[in-house]
C-alpha cells in the first residue's frame, strides 16, 4: 500500500531543522513558506528515513487571494508519499523557486505552470510557453481570463 | 585528414507519420546521428482543464473519454474514483467488477496498438498493426455491446456505470479469452525471434532506473528497466486486491524489452479477465447518488494504473456544481520527460522506434 | 545520471517567436467561414454542359483512386486508421494509399480538433496540395469545434482556414459514416466538369495571369 504519511508526523520530524517554515494543510499535505522550498524539498529527498524520489506531478491553483503550487512526491522504497504545497501571494509577478535541479520530471511541468498561470520558477533553464505560442496574450487558467 | 562536420537542425513537423499524433521535435542531427531534440507540444492544446470549470462533474465525463483516447474507459475510471473519494461514496460490488472486466479489456486493446505502431516504426509496413487492429475490433464490439460506442465510451458514471450489462456480454468475453490467448501466442512467435526486430530493438534506447525514478516516468517504460511498480498491487483500488495476477519486469530498459512486457502484460490482463467472469455478483450497478453533484469543499487525488502509466485526477472542489480546479496527472507527458537522454547518440531510425515503443497518445500531453 | 539542466544546444527562440507571429496573423483573418465550393451545383443547374465522355472517364479515374494525405490530429484518427484497417476496407475503393506527401494527394480528411497553433500547418499542408483538391471535414470538431467549441485555442470548424466539401458527423464518425461520406464526395467528382476550356485557362503569356 501506498501510504500518504499523515502531515502531523513528518512536521513534528521536519520543525528543528526549519523553524516556522512549515504548517500543516490537510491531513496528507504540508504548506512550506516559498523561500525555504528548495530546502526543505532536498531534505526531504536526501534523508534516507524519508527518500522522496520518485516525482509524482507538479500542478497549481489559483485562489483569488494567491496561487498556490502543489507538489505530490512519493518514495520508491519506503512506498509513501506526500503533498508539499507553496504559496506566492503577489499577483503581478509571481515566482517560485525550481525543483529541476532535484527532479528532471519537474522540466515539462513547471513549464506548463508558468504558460497557463504566469508562475516563474527561478532557476529554471529554460522557462518559455509549452501548449500556447509566444505572443499569446494572458494566462489562460487564471480565473480573471477572459477570452 | 578527418572530416569536417557541423550539426544541422532537422524539423520532425508535427503533421508526420510516426509521431503518433501532432508532436513536433526539432532535432539537432550530426549527418545521421542525433545530439539533441527539442520536443514542441501543444498543437492539439484544448484546454480541458479550463473547459472542466464551466461544466458540472457528471458533465465531464465526455471529456475525460478525448484525453487519452484510445484508452477511454481508463480515464473515465481515474476521473470517477477521483470524485468518489472526494465524496466518499462506496461504489456496489457488481459495477466493481464490471469495472474491473472493462479496464483491463481496454488494457488489451491499447498494447494491441502500441505494439502494432511499434512495429509499423520499425519497418513492418502494416502488417502486424493489421493483425492486431483486426484483433482489437473484438474488442471494440464487446465495447459497442456494453455502451454503443466504438471509441469514446462515457460509460462509467460517479458511483458506478451508467448501465447494466447486456446477458450476452459475459459469455461473449469468455469465448473472447479463449481466441485472444492464442492471438497473443501466434504474433509472440512471429516477432519475438524475427531477426529484423532483434537487430534493430535490442540494445536500443536504453533507459535507466534511476532516471525513470527521478522523472516520475511509470507504466510498461518503467517496468520494462526493472523498476517494480504497479499501482494494482502497491496501492489497491477498485476490487483488484482479490485476483492473482503477476507482474512482469523485464532487466534491459531498451526498445526490445518494452516489446516484450507489453505481451506478458496482455496476458496477465487475460487471467484476471478470466478469474473476474466467473465471480460478478448480482446487485445494483451504480450507488445513490444524487443527479447534480455537489461534492464537499476539500481536494481529493487518486490514481490507477492506465495501460499506458499512473493515470492521476487532482480535484479542488468549493461546494459547487462545477470543480473550482482539475487536473489531470499528464502519464504521456511525464513520460516523454526523459526523450533526450534516450536518443542521444542513435540514428534517426532508432529515434523513431525509441518514440514510438514509449507508446503516447498527443490528447494527453496536450489536453 | 545527471540532470538535465541546460538549454538545448540550438535554441529555436526565434522559429517561435515567428511562429507565434503567423499564428496570431491566422487568427485575425479567420473569423468567418470560407464558402463551400459549390461550382459543380450551378453547373447542374445550367445544364447545357453535357458531360462529355471525356469528363466522365476523367471523374471515374480521379473518384476511384482518392490518396489521402494524413492529417489526423485526434481521436477520429483512430476511426480513420479503423476504416483503413481490415475489417472496413476502404482499399476497396482504391484508397489504401495514406501517404504522408501532399505532394501526391488529392483528398485531406481531417481527423481531429484543429487548434490555433495547428492552423497555419494545416493551411500550408492544404496549399501544397496540387489541384484538383478536396476536403472532407470529419468529426464534430472538424464541422464546427465540436465539445471543445468554447476554449481559448480551438478552432470553431475547419472551414475557417480551408474549404470544406464534405461534412461527416459523428464524434467520432463510425468508419461506415465515414465511408458514406467518402461515397457522397465520389459523387460529386462524378458530377463536375473535368476538362477545362481552353478560354478560361491562364495565358502565360498575357500580363496579370502569371502567378
Amino acid at each position: 500500500m501506498i501510504v500518504a504519511l499523515a502531515a502531523k508526523d513528518v512536521i513534528a520530524k521536519l520543525t528543528e531543522k526549519f523553524p516556522g517554515a512549515l504548517e500543516e494543510a490537510g491531513r496528507d499535505a504540508i504548506l512550506v513558506k516559498a523561500d525555504s522550498l528548495l530546502e526543505v524539498m532536498t531534505y526531504l529527498k536526501n534523508t534516507p528515513e524519508f527518500d522522496f524520489d520518485f516525482f509524482n506531478f507538479v500542478t497549481a491553483v489559483d485562489y483569488y487571494h494567491y496561487f498556490e503550487v502543489v507538489y505530490h512526491i512519493s518514495s520508491v522504497r519506503h512506498n509513501h508519499s506526500i503533498f508539499v504545497k507553496t504559496r506566492c501571494y503577489d499577483r503581478e509577478n509571481p515566482s517560485v523557486p525550481s525543483v529541476v535541479s532535484l527532479w528532471q520530471g519537474a522540466d515539462f511541468q513547471e513549464r506548463e505552470i508558468f504558460d497557463l498561470f504566469g508562475i516563474r520558477f527561478e532557476g529554471h533553464p529554460n522557462l518559455k510557453r509549452i501548449f500556447l505560442w509566444e505572443g499569446f496574450q494572458g494566462y489562460p487558467l487564471r480565473k480573471d481570463f477572459n477570452r | 585528414m578527418p572530416f569536417k562536420t557541423e550539426p544541422f537542425v532537422l524539423n520532425f513537423g508535427p503533421l508526420h507519420p510516426s509521431t503518433h499524433g501532432v508532436f513536433r521535435m526539432r532535432t539537432t542531427l550530426d549527418g545521421e546521428v542525433v545530439l539533441d531534440i527539442e520536443p514542441v507540444f501543444g498543437y492539439l492544446h484544448r484546454g480541458i482543464e479550463k473547459l472542466a470549470e464551466e461544466r458540472t462533474y457528471t458533465g465531464f465525463i465526455p471529456l475525460t473519454d478525448r484525453l487519452d483516447y484510445i484508452n477511454s474507459m481508463s480515464n473515465n475510471l481515474a476521473y470517477c474514483l477521483t470524485v468518489e473519494k472526494l465524496m466518499g461514496i462506496k461504489v456496489p460490488e457488481r459495477a466493481e467488477y464490471i469495472r474491473v472486466i472493462i479496464a483491463e479489456l481496454q488494457r488489451l486493446a491499447n498494447h494491441c496498438i502500441a505494439v502494432g505502431s511499434m512495429l509499423n516504426d520499425a519497418g513492418a509496413y502494416y502488417t502486424p498493426f493489421m493483425h492486431a487492429f483486426r484483433e482489437r475490433e473484438k474488442i471494440l464490439d464487446l465495447f459497442e455491446m456494453v455502451s454503443g460506442q466504438r471509441l469514446t465510451y462515457n460509460y462509467m458514471r460517479i458511483g458506478g456505470v451508467s448501465q447494466d450489462i447486456p446477458p450476452e456480454f459475459l459469455p461473449a468475453v469468455k469465448k473472447l479469452v479463449g481466441i485472444f490467448s492464442h492471438f497473443v501466442d501466434e504474433y509472440d512467435v512471429f516477432l519475438k525471434q524475427n531477426e529484423i526486430l532483434l537487430a534493430r530493438a535490442k540494445g536500443v534506447g536504453i533507459l535507466p532506473v534511476d532516471l525513470i525514478i527521478n522523472c516520475g516516468i511509470s507504466g510498461p517504460v518503467a517496468r520494462a528497466s526493472g523498476l517494480k511498480r504497479d499501482l494494482r498491487r502497491d496501492d489497491p483500488y477498485s476490487v483488484y486486491d482479490r485476483f492473482e495476477f503477476d507482474i512482469p519486469t523485464c532487466e534491459n530498459g531498451d526498445c526490445y524489452d518494452r516489446y516484450r512486457i507489453r505481451i506478458a502484460e496482455m496476458r496477465e490482463s487475460l487471467r484476471i479477465i478470466a478469474q473476474a467472469i466467473k465471480e460478478v455478483p448480482s446487485g445494483p450497478v451504480i450507488a445513490d447518488v444524487p443527479h447534480l453533484i455537489r461534492p464537499p469543499a476539500g481536494e481529493a487525488y487518486a490514481h490507477i494504473e492506465a495501460p499506458k502509466g499512473e493515470l492521476g485526477c487532482y480535484i479542488v472542489s468549493d461546494n459547487s456544481i462545477a470543480p473550482y480546479r482539475l487536473h489531470v496527472r499528464p502519464t504521456s507527458l511525464i513520460n516523454l520527460s526523459a526523450l533526450r537522454q534516450m536518443v542521444r547518440g542513435w540514428k534517426v531510425a532508432d529515434l523513431i522506434l525509441i518514440f514510438g515503443s514509449i507508446d503516447i497518445t498527443m490528447g494527453e500531453v496536450d489536453r | 545520471m545527471e540532470i538535465e539542466s541546460h538549454g538545448y544546444i540550438y535554441s529555436g527562440d526565434e522559429i517561435d517567436r515567428h511562429e507565434g507571429e503567423v499564428i496570431e496573423a491566422t487568427k485575425a483573418k479567420s473569423r468567418e467561414a470560407i464558402p463551400d465550393p459549390d461550382a459543380w451545383l450551378e453547373e447542374e443547374v445550367k445544364r447545357n454542359i453535357f458531360l462529355t465522355t471525356l469528363d466522365t472517364a476523367i471523374n471515374w479515374s480521379r473518384r476511384s483512386s482518392l490518396w489521402t494525405v494524413i492529417c489526423f490530429p485526434a481521436c477520429c484518427a483512430f476511426e480513420l486508421i479503423a476504416a483503413e484497417g481490415p475489417r472496413f476496407d476502404i482499399s476497396r475503393f482504391g484508397m489504401e494509399i495514406l501517404r504522408a506527401s501532399p505532394r501526391q494527394a488529392d483528398l485531406m480528411i481531417t481527423a481531429g480538433t484543429l487548434t490555433w497553433k495547428m492552423a497555419p500547418v494545416v493551411r500550408r499542408v492544404y496549399d501544397q496540395m496540387p489541384d484538383p483538391k478536396w476536403v472532407i471535414a470529419m468529426g464534430a470538431c472538424g464541422i464546427s469545434g465540436g465539445i471543445f467549441r468554447s476554449s481559448y485555442n480551438v478552432v470553431p470548424g475547419y472551414n475557417k482556414i480551408i474549404p470544406v466539401d464534405v461534412y461527416v458527423p459523428g464524434c467520432p464518425p463510425r468508419p461506415e459514416a465515414l465511408i458514406h461520406g467518402i461515397r457522397m464526395l465520389q459523387h460529386k467528382i462524378a458530377r463536375s466538369k473535368a476538362v477545362p476550356d481552353l478560354s478560361e485557362l491562364p495565358n502565360p503569356f498575357k500580363k496579370g495571369d502569371r502567378q
